[in-house]
């Protein structure tokens, strides 16, 4: 039998090193499979990891790093504030497919008004959407004690399928020659999330994503309210002793990474997007999740990690394109990532023994 | 009636992180003896028994078991040296039958036909009826306990140790237990029974070593003493005379009227619960654990609120406040439980000094937390309560016990309350942080606040308090002043041997 066993303490270092040591293993790991599959190595992941930066065509995929990493921090801010609570928010995918919705709903109402109250407007329902679908799994929990975990995740599936219904009903665009999808709010001047300097990729999304890491690192590390959110993740009777209200802390976290994920399914569906489509959601919301982790729920590691991330999408895609890689690779990579990642931590706290365990 | 000495162990020691289990434990069982372990709970008797069945490994002392050295590396080595244990809990698989289980449990299991052969033997020689082909989940608690027991005696135990056998069984099932008992002791084995149910160590055992905080109290004969005496023995409450000087009792600070709390986790509730605690007045609070020390913090802290009207601070309403209003307007506590309640482990002294202090030491006024005040708030209480510690940025976990007793009783003193109640004040804290902690609670007083003390420390109590009132499940007795109490009286509060059983088959 396996056994583990705590080690006695764990160096404070490890704690940094060992998402390092996740990514070098995903590499090697990933090195190998595709070496299984018939393809070489090592310009497989050259290509994954490299090329997007500095090969041959990095002009046009350098700007799409800060595409997709914008709402992947903006999500993942969110998330690692409830999850330093211990309060488990699965589903901003579906935070960001309605927040999105409830984005777009605005522009799609005022078209084709013109106006400078517009875009804001659309900022704030769309967080006002990804709050209110977060505020579904918090009240649950509350007056129920139901799982925010189960709760949230299958609020994603109702989330996608609502989506769906948007695109192919009540927001089809009317000029669309009954294509499903809605208007492409890019080509609404009003409306639009545009790329603020050419050929940085950086929309307002990007803009956000930045205010959500120093607004993060402002909570967690100077505000009594942060202190609280860790207290409660670390011992909650104590917290409560403190005076922390575990249901408001279930809402402000459950509520603020769901407001922060909707804010990103807007940006999304205003800029880079452009539309409400079927396949709205795209798995930021979820590949967030690893962001949080691989960041240690740090903003400033979830800032490189959110980088990390975002290069593999472009990467596996980059090598899809010239490699005929499957379109599976951004997955395995990411999976492999956050699977690296559990098991070197588990391996730092424990160790493992061979032998029988206690009577 | 002792005739070979069996079993001896000689100034036995544990310490586990902050708390002395068992210090410098000696005492002897002979074959053929029934030999009770008397005391409360936390007095050490699980740990004696763990080391010699070798769960728990001693820092001192030494065990001869039948003539030879007995230091078991872990429970094989202890059934094989022939110590067998019948723990309060089973482990049983509910699924599988009597003989599969008893064979799990065995370390060389015989063929299943010859062992359901012994198992019959064993259960019918020792009066203990059992059919090894029924599945556990149609058994009765009793019966459950008897495949322990058949398990336990297959390998054939010189010393049979039973952690606390009855209180899961009806009185008939008990009768049974003891006349397997008594064969079994004629047969020369030695019997360690463990229990807190005075009447029947009186009426079964042959001798009875009583431990009280981790020590050996005595070795007496039970047959002789009664009940009350025993009980006397085992929470130990010995007058001391201690000065009381210069404290003033003033008007009533805080008020507890007609408290009623629903069950907490262990079950227990508070019905009626009241009392007034006076300006420079220490109010004790008695009672074996379990009876609702734990659920009549919470109502004070905030954690849990009340009625209207139950919980009155100078004149103001405090029932339906959490823990930060109730801060505010004066009214502190200190729970029990050091790590993860009264602290975060992880965290360091300095952010555990924010935990209670924010609020009335201006930590964070408008949300934001001002390190540098909370640092020095942090050092302030290490200073004054002489916490050894190499600093304020130090994890809370990495702190002995009895430093963070210290640092924990102390933040809240040193945020001067007008009303202060602790829990265990100075449980697993050694004698001189307690004297310590004791003296900082009493000048609290002295300086005109209201003072609760809950503790199941009789001593404790008698040292600090003006008047003493006992809980038992649930109910506080009236409260009476402690200056010429006597330990009969106080008997009688918490409800005596008598008492003890109550509580004891409630819980």
């Amino acid at each position: 039998m396996l056994r583990l066993e705590p080690r006695p303490a764990a160096p404070r270092w490890l704690e940094f090193a060992t998402p390092l040591m996740a990514v070098a293993a995903t590499m090697i790991a990933g090195g190998i499979l595709f070496a299984l599959m018939g393809f070489d190595p090592v310009a497989a992941v050259r290509t994954i990891f490299w090329d997007p930066l500095f090969g041959t065509a990095a002009g046009y995929s350098r700007p799409q790093l800060l595409v997709k990493a914008g709402p992947l921090i903006l999500i993942a801010c969110g998330l690692a504030v409830g999850f330093r609570a211990g309060i488990w928010n699965i589903g901003a995918e579906g935070q960001y497919i309605v927040g999105g919705i409830t984005g777009a709903a605005v522009a799609l109402a005022a078209y084709p008004a013109e106006g400078a109250w517009i875009f804001p407007a659309m900022v704030v329902a769309g967080a006002a959407g990804g709050w209110a679908w977060g505020m579904i799994p918090a009240m649950l929990r509350n007056w129920f004690g139901a799982s925010e975990i189960l709760v949230s995740l299958m609020l994603v599936y109702v989330a996608q399928k609502l989506a769906a219904w948007m695109a192919f009903g009540p927001m089809r665009n009317p000029e669309g020659f009954g294509m499903p999808g809605s208007r492409n709010l890019q080509q609404y001047p009003a409306a639009a999330n545009p790329e603020l300097v050419a050929g940085t990729g950086a929309h307002w999304g990007v803009v956000a994503a930045a205010l959500a890491v120093v607004a993060t690192w402002f909570l967690m590390s100077r505000h009594i309210r942060g202190f609280h959110i860790r207290a409660a993740g670390l011992a909650p009777r104590a917290a409560r002793f403190a005076g922390v209200r575990p249901a408001v802390l279930v809402a402000f976290c459950l509520g603020l990474s769901g407001a922060l994920a909707g804010m990103a399914g807007l940006f999304e569906a205003s800029g880079p997007g452009g539309q409400i489509i079927d396949s709205f959601g795209s798995g930021y919301g979820f590949t967030a999740i690893i962001v949080a982790f691989l960041g240690r729920l740090h903003p400033l590691g979830i800032l490189l990690a959110g980088l990390l991330l975002a290069l593999t999408y472009i990467g596996g895609e980059l090598a899809q394109l010239t490699m005929q890689l499957p379109a599976a690779t951004v997955q395995v990579f990411q999976g492999m990532l956050l699977f690296f990642l559990l098991g070197f931590d588990t391996l730092t706290r424990f160790r493992i023994r061979l032998g029988k365990g206690g009577a | 009636m002792t005739t070979t000495e069996l079993f001896r162990a000689e100034g036995l020691g544990k310490t586990y992180p902050g708390v002395r289990a068992n210090d410098d434990v000696s005492f002897s069982v002979g074959a053929g003896e029934i030999h009770a372990l008397l005391g409360e709970n936390g007095a050490g008797k699980s740990t004696l028994v763990k080391m010699i069945y070798g769960l728990v490994r001693p820092d001192a002392g030494h065990m001869r078991l039948g003539g030879a050295a007995h230091a078991p590396a872990d429970p094989h080595a202890a059934r094989a040296a022939g110590v067998g244990m019948v723990f309060q809990h089973f482990s049983l698989f509910d699924a599988l039958t009597v003989a599969e289980n008893i064979a799990l449990g065995m370390d060389a299991p015989p063929p299943r036909r010859e062992l359901s052969q012994r198992i019959a033997e064993v259960s019918a020689a020792y009066g203990l009826p059992l059919n090894p082909a029924r599945r556990i989940a149609s058994l009765s608690a009793g019966e459950r306990q008897r495949v322990e027991i058949v398990r336990c005696l297959l390998g054939g135990p010189r010393l049979l140790i039973m952690d606390e056998p009855t209180s899961v069984l009806t009185p008939q099932e008990a009768e049974i237990l003891f006349a397997t008992l008594r064969k079994l002791a004629a047969q020369g084995t030695a019997i360690l029974y463990i229990s807190h149910k005075l009447d029947e160590i009186r009426a079964h055992c042959d001798r009875a070593t009583i431990l009280r905080q981790g020590r050996v109290v005595g070795t007496v004969s039970p047959r002789d003493h009664s009940a009350r005496e025993l009980a006397a023995m085992m929470v130990g409450a010995e007058m001391r005379l201690v000065d009381r000087s210069g404290r003033q009792t003033g008007e009533a600070v805080l008020t507890v009227a007609g408290l009623t709390s629903a069950a907490g986790h262990d079950g227990t509730l508070l019905r009626d619960v009241g009392f007034a605690v006076h300006a420079g007045e220490i109010l004790g609070i008695g009672g074996v654990a379990g009876n609702g020390q734990e659920e009549l913090i919470a109502a004070l802290s905030g954690e849990t609120v009340g009625r209207p009207g139950t919980v009155t601070l100078t004149g103001t309403d405090l029932s339906g406040l959490g823990p930060e209003p109730r801060r505010r307007a004066g009214l502190l506590a200190a729970p029990e439980d050091r790590l993860g309640h009264a602290a975060v482990p992880e965290m360091s002294l300095t952010e555990n000094a924010l935990l209670t202090g924010a609020t009335r030491q201006g930590l964070a006024r408008g949300g934001l937390i001002d390190h540098g005040a909370t640092r020095a708030f942090a050092e302030r209480i290490i200073a004054a309560f002489d916490v050894r510690t190499p600093g304020p940025g130090t994890p809370a976990a990495s702190l002995s016990g009895g430093n963070l007793q210290k640092f924990v009783i102390g933040r809240e003193i040193m945020q001067q309350p007008r009303a202060l109640v602790v829990n265990q004040p100075t449980w697993g804290v050694d004698a001189g942080a307690a004297a310590a902690i004791r003296q900082a609670l009493l000048d609290l007083a002295r300086g005109g606040a209201a003072v609760v003390v809950i503790s199941q420390d009789l001593d404790e109590l008698l040292e600090l308090s003006d008047r003493f009132a006992a809980l038992n499940n649930g109910r506080l007795s009236a409260p009476v002043p402690t200056e010429g109490l006597t330990i009969e009286q106080i008997g009688l509060m918490l409800g005596g041997a008598h008492g003890m059983e109550v509580a004891h088959v409630a819980a």
